[in-house]
């Protein structure tokens, strides 16, 4: 008998659930609680009969039954609740867009300098900064470059009066910090150079340049390499390959060129890096000793190294910008995808 | 700098690379190849084509009719060039054969008569520019023979970029020297075909005057021309380079002209000396004298220019006039051409400098002057000289009867630097022992002495640019292999001494987060602006509209509106952070770091709910307390008044310090100031001075309230010409320290005020830090402030 009780309880939860997700008003779910859960519903039913079962079963049965009662009683505060706040407001399309608030952003190549000035922070290198209008003394001469040396022809030169330039390169301010400061030095010049190149794809008058400089007792080559290892691991990622090749520079000696492994094909040879494999990023060596007699530092005593590299080129090979006329036109299309 | 590798490897056949190899080289010994170009490429169709005989065309008078050996029998070829000859040999395209042009031969009719293949131009071959009829091939050959193989241009021309410091690297034998194993030991000058015996030249030594084969030479000038070997060369006979000396001169990109001049060009590419050859009975008065330019003289060089001289410059000169500028370029009416039969043959040094401003002056560069430039080997001229003779004898005939000229004036002494391992691995890091130094040193050319502890190093001539110890230091770590050292991080003293990171670019950073924050888009435009008084002018700009500097950063900015708005853009909301330049009366002119912003179109991205609201005044208003405010804590916005500038005087405010001085500028551009299409809305522009900004924010913090506030709506009526600023300020004078906040909520003109009044409301809060105010103290200060008002600025109370 106590079986046949069982079994009746097990219809009514199976029953009493299916009511339940049927219900959809309030008024259906209040019904549905009295047909089963009521003084006079279903499971009231059921418990009238424990009196025609074995006393040392009703426990069972009676257990049973409660918790039927309080399966049901959940399910239907559970189905009101979200009825509650279904039914608060009025029903929209919910798969139309936002809005949204503009978004600001930095440009591509001030993420590459300051990318770059954080990871020489790292490496303990404090920014500095100079003129743009900058002397001819402190353009060329100051820094080993004779005015009628071929050198010179690697300088096409904005001049704004006999002695006086829109700064090729930012290495002038390595002598306005020497002349300034003592050693120790370390520090990284970002800003802008100038050229009298005409826009085109790959040449613009004005670009960006970042300058370092490292200059105290006891800095050789191989602090130098070191460096610069650092920072193109930090930078390109650490599986990236560096090189060092000679070349020169009338104020680095020895002078190198530095070349990563090609970001674009990662160094099997692609049409961006003609086939080598390498991409060239700066040029530097360790400070010549000219350099340190003109800032009236001495010589046999400091030694130091100096780089450059320029972030809108990096810029340009790290974001795939095919043309460097993207950089400065401002078309808020390009701009926007940086933000 | 053009290497043929073929070259290369017949003057030093222990470099065992492929020419892709010598590149990687060659990059990794600090001077990289920028291309490498394969010659002779697409010629392998080509023979050498034998005309054995020649018969006019019967249908066309220009066109021949020539029976060619070079296939598997011989065949008729219609040709219409003028130059050809029976017997002689030229390059042929049999049919089906393919030009480099990517043209294949068919046989064809022409006029009625078969042609079965072509005699071919230098142009046709990609050979040159010479179309003036076809390639004549000079010497002896098999027809048949594969034109590449005959006249080996089945070579390499490896463009090397050659820097400043490198004078050696300007000639074939000077790159062998570097990549050979052995170095110099390893290169050997081959002999001449019929003038094995190329080293019989005598030299006559003088100081700075002599004679050679009848010819008189002096110089005037030994400061800039230290040295000056001459040669006259009998009964030459001037013709076509024979294709061997042909080749290798269009090998290294240059154009055969004849066997004189191909000849000192040949040793110019081989050891690097210019040479220059001149028509000895066109040198008036058989003289020869390396002077200054006179006043009013002038030249007509070899590129066909009448040049006039300045007068101080170096000129070779004959008994009346210039006949060359020294280290550039020869005189026309000197010219060696084809009635030349006796040279005289210069072989000199001149100052680098000296030909340099020659060459710069005249704006004209050539082979000759861009080795002078760089620097020439003093000790290598007597074997330029010997070398230039053997080959002349053997391509163009002659004899040198005299023992040749060698002036020096100011004979060449090895500069001796003292090396210090030391000091060596001081800079490199590395300890380089003695023998290393001399292992890396001795093969290009430097000599290894001692000096007490140190070394005594003596510099080839060919290395004027090694002229102290940290340029050997320089050589060693670039032999040695820049890869040979380690890249370990050492112990170092860390720190910057004095220096700390720069406040100009710490208050840029925080500009950047302010702008940035307020949905702006960085730009960077051009330092560079059309002309207009309080700008720095450029003193050779690229163009009018790029020639002088800006002074501002908003002009450019606008521009980029227009530029937007051209492509369709109608939001645009930019800023910059960047330079300006003032005249000063200083040598350079001032610079000051702004931070510029331009807006136009929606305040938001466009949405589907509601239409899109433009920026207006207020919002402009915001922006320049929100970022000039940031900037600058005490200053403040006010009506710009004068200070407008070119802003609509209406719509313009400025941000002053508590001096009073101008820190900024915001206002609405005015339309017809840009070039913006119909449906452009209002451009509004601002600009703030960031020199004195401050890098950081001061931050303190200020007790939280623990009392309530007091509200008080008051709506006040004031006559329209008092400022709504005039009454916030006397609001907060009369209130005190009570006065937490007071601001406008409703500002209203019109219907139900009388005319020449508005209406403003305000909301004021009061507070105390210390206790609950009560409404009796609230009402007494209120009542003070409205009587303040009614009497200071006949503002009242609106009923």
């Amino acid at each position: 008998m106590s079986e046949e009780l069982l079994g009746q309880l097990d219809r009514l939860e199976a029953e009493g659930r299916e009511a339940i997700r049927r219900a959809d008003t309030p008024d259906d779910r209040e019904e549905v609680r009295v047909r089963f859960l009521g003084r006079k519903g279903r499971l009231t039913g059921v418990l009238r009969q424990l009196g025609t079962i074995s006393p040392e079963l009703r426990p069972v049965v009676g257990a049973r039954a409660n918790e039927v009662k309080e399966a049901l009683s959940e399910l239907i505060d559970a189905a009101s609740a979200k009825a509650d706040y279904a039914g608060a407001e009025e029903p929209i399309d919910l798969s139309l867009p936002g809005r949204r608030p503009w978004q600001g952003g930095r440009h591509p190549v001030t993420l590459v300098v300051e990318e770059i000035c954080e990871i020489f922070r790292e490496l303990g290198f404090v920014r500095a900064a100079g003129p743009e209008a900058e002397t001819t003394w402190y353009n060329f001469t100051a820094l080993n470059i004779p005015l009628d040396h071929p050198a010179a022809d690697m300088h096409d030169t904005f001049f704004l009066g006999k002695d006086v330039v829109l700064r090729t390169h930012t290495s002038p301010v390595q002598a306005r910090v020497m002349e300034t400061h003592e050693p120790p030095i370390r520090v990284v010049v970002p800003g802008m150079v100038y050229r009298r190149d005409p826009f085109d794809a790959s040449h613009a008058p004005g670009f960006e340049q970042i300058e370092g400089l490292a200059v105290d007792e006891g800095i050789t080559f191989v602090d130098f390499k070191a460096t610069i290892r650092a920072f193109v691991e930090r930078f390109f990622g650490p599986d990236t390959k560096t090189r060092f090749r000679p070349s020169y520079f009338p104020f680095t000696e020895p002078s190198a060129e530095v070349d990563v492994g090609c970001q674009i094909c990662g160094g099997h040879g692609c049409s961006a890096c003609k086939g080598t494999g390498w991409m060239e990023i700066m040029g530097a060596g360790m400070v010549h000793p000219a350099v340190f007699e003109n800032v009236g530092y001495d010589s046999d005593r400091y030694t130091g190294f100096a780089f450059g590299m320029g972030p809108a080129r990096i810029a340009m090979l790290r974001y795939r910008i095919p043309d460097i006329r993207l950089l400065y036109e401002s078309d808020v299309r390009f701009l926007e995808q940086f933000a | 700098m053009n290497l043929s590798f073929r070259w290369l490897r017949e003057i030093a056949p222990s470099i065992d690379a492929s020419p892709a190899v010598v590149a990687e080289r060659l990059a990794m010994l600090g001077a990289p190849v920028d291309d490498s170009v394969s010659l002779g490429g697409g010629l392998a169709d080509i023979r050498v084509g034998r005309v054995r005989e020649v018969r006019e065309h019967p249908n066309a008078d220009r066109l021949r009719l020539c029976l060619v050996e070079g296939g598997a029998e011989p065949v008729q070829v219609v040709c219409g060039a003028t130059n050809v000859k029976e017997g002689a040999y030229y390059p042929f395209a049999p049919v089906g054969s393919t030009l480099p042009g990517g043209m294949k031969l068919k046989k064809v009719k022409l006029r009625g008569e078969a042609s079965e293949g072509m005699l071919c131009s230098a142009r046709e071959l990609e050979l040159g520019r010479d179309h003036e009829g076809i390639m004549t091939l000079h010497g002896e050959w098999t027809p048949g023979t594969p034109f590449v193989e005959a006249l080996g241009l089945d070579d390499t021309r490896l463009v090397i970029d050659v820097t400043p410091n490198r004078p050696d690297l300007l000639s074939h034998v000077g790159v062998a020297a570097e990549l050979a194993p052995g170095g110099r030991v390893d290169v050997s000058l081959p002999p001449f075909p019929g003038d094995a015996d190329g080293r019989g030249t005598a030299f006559a030594e003088e100081a700075t005057e002599g004679a050679t084969g009848g010819v008189a030479v002096r110089i005037e000038e030994a400061e800039l021309c230290p040295r000056y070997l001459g040669a006259v060369v009998d009964g030459v006979r001037i013709a076509p380079s024979p294709e061997w000396l042909a080749t290798r001169i269009r090998a290294v990109g240059g154009r055969p002209v004849n066997n004189v001049v191909d000849a000192t060009n040949y040793v110019l590419n081989e050891l690097g000396q210019p040479l220059h050859a001149f028509d000895l009975d066109r040198l008036a008065g058989n003289t020869v004298i390396v002077r200054r330019a006179r006043a009013g003289e002038s030249i007509r060089t070899l590129d066909g220019e009448e040049r006039d001289l300045e007068s101080g410059e170096l000129v070779i000169a004959d008994g009346e006039r210039p006949v060359a500028l020294a280290g550039v370029m020869g005189g026309e009416e000197s010219e060696v051409g084809e009635g030349t039969t006796r040279l005289f043959l210069e072989c000199a040094i001149f100052d680098p400098g000296t030909v340099r401003a020659s060459a710069r002056g005249h704006n004209l560069s050539s082979d000759a002057s861009y080795r002078f430039e760089r620097g020439v080997d003093p000790e290598g001229a007597r074997r330029a000289l010997e070398r230039v003779v053997s080959l002349i004898r053997s391509v163009a005939g002659g004899t040198v009867t005299d023992p040749a000229l060698d002036l020096a004036p100011r004979p060449f002494e090895r500069p001796r630097i003292t090396l210090r391992p030391e000091r060596v691995e001081a800079l490199l890091g590395v300890e380089v022992g003695e023998g290393e130094i001399s292992s890396l040193l001795e093969p290009i050319g430097f000599g290894i002495g001692r000096e007490g502890e140190a070394l005594e190093v003596s510099v080839p001539g060919i290395r004027s640019d090694v002229t102290r110890e940290v340029d050997l230091i320089e050589e060693i770590a670039r032999r040695r292999g820049y890869d040979t050292f380690p890249d370990e991080i050492r112990p170092f003293r860390p720190g910057t001494g004095t220096l700390r990171d720069d406040v100009g670019l710490r208050v840029e950073d925080r500009v950047r987060d302010i702008f940035v924050r307020l949905g702006f888009l960085e730009a960077r435009t051009t330092a560079f602006a059309p002309a207009a008084d309080s700008r720095v002018p450029l003193l050779h700009p690229l163009s009018a509209e790029e020639s002088h500097l800006r002074a501002t950063l908003r002009d450019e900015l606008l521009r980029r509106i227009e530029f937007n708005m051209a492509r369709g853009n109608r939001d645009v909301r930019l800023f910059e952070v960047g330079t300006v330049f003032l005249p000063s009366d200083e040598a350079r002119p001032a610079e000051a770091r702004h931070v510029a912003a331009v807006i136009t179109g929606g305040r938001a991205p466009g949405h589907w709910s509601a239409k899109a609201e433009a920026w207006d005044a207020w919002d402009l208003r915001g922006l320049l307390e929100e970022a000039g405010g940031s900037l600058y804590p005490a200053a403040r916005v006010e009506p710009a008044g004068e200070d407008a500038g070119e802003f609509v005087a209406a719509r313009a405010w400025r941000l002053i310090d508590e001096a009073g001085a101008v820190l900024g500028l915001a206002g609405k551009v005015p339309p017809g100031r840009l070039d913006l299409p119909e449906w452009a809305g209002e451009v509004w522009g601002m600009e703030i001075r960031l020199d004195n900004a401050s890098p950081e924010r001061e931050l303190v913090y200020t007790p939280i309230p623990a009392y309530p506030a007091v509200e008080r709506d008051v709506a006040l009526l004031a006559p329209t010409e008092v400022p709504a600023d005039a009454i916030r300020t006397l609001i907060r004078e009369v209130s005190g320290d009570m006065l937490e906040r007071v601001d406008p909520f409703d500002v209203y003109e019109g219907e139900g005020i009388r005319g020449g009044q508005r209406s403003i409301a305000w909301t004021l809060r009061f507070r105390s830090l210390e206790r609950t105010l009560t409404d009796r103290e609230v009402e007494t200060v209120l009542d003070e402030v409205l009587s303040a008002l009614d009497d200071r600025l006949g503002v009242r109370l609106r009923k």
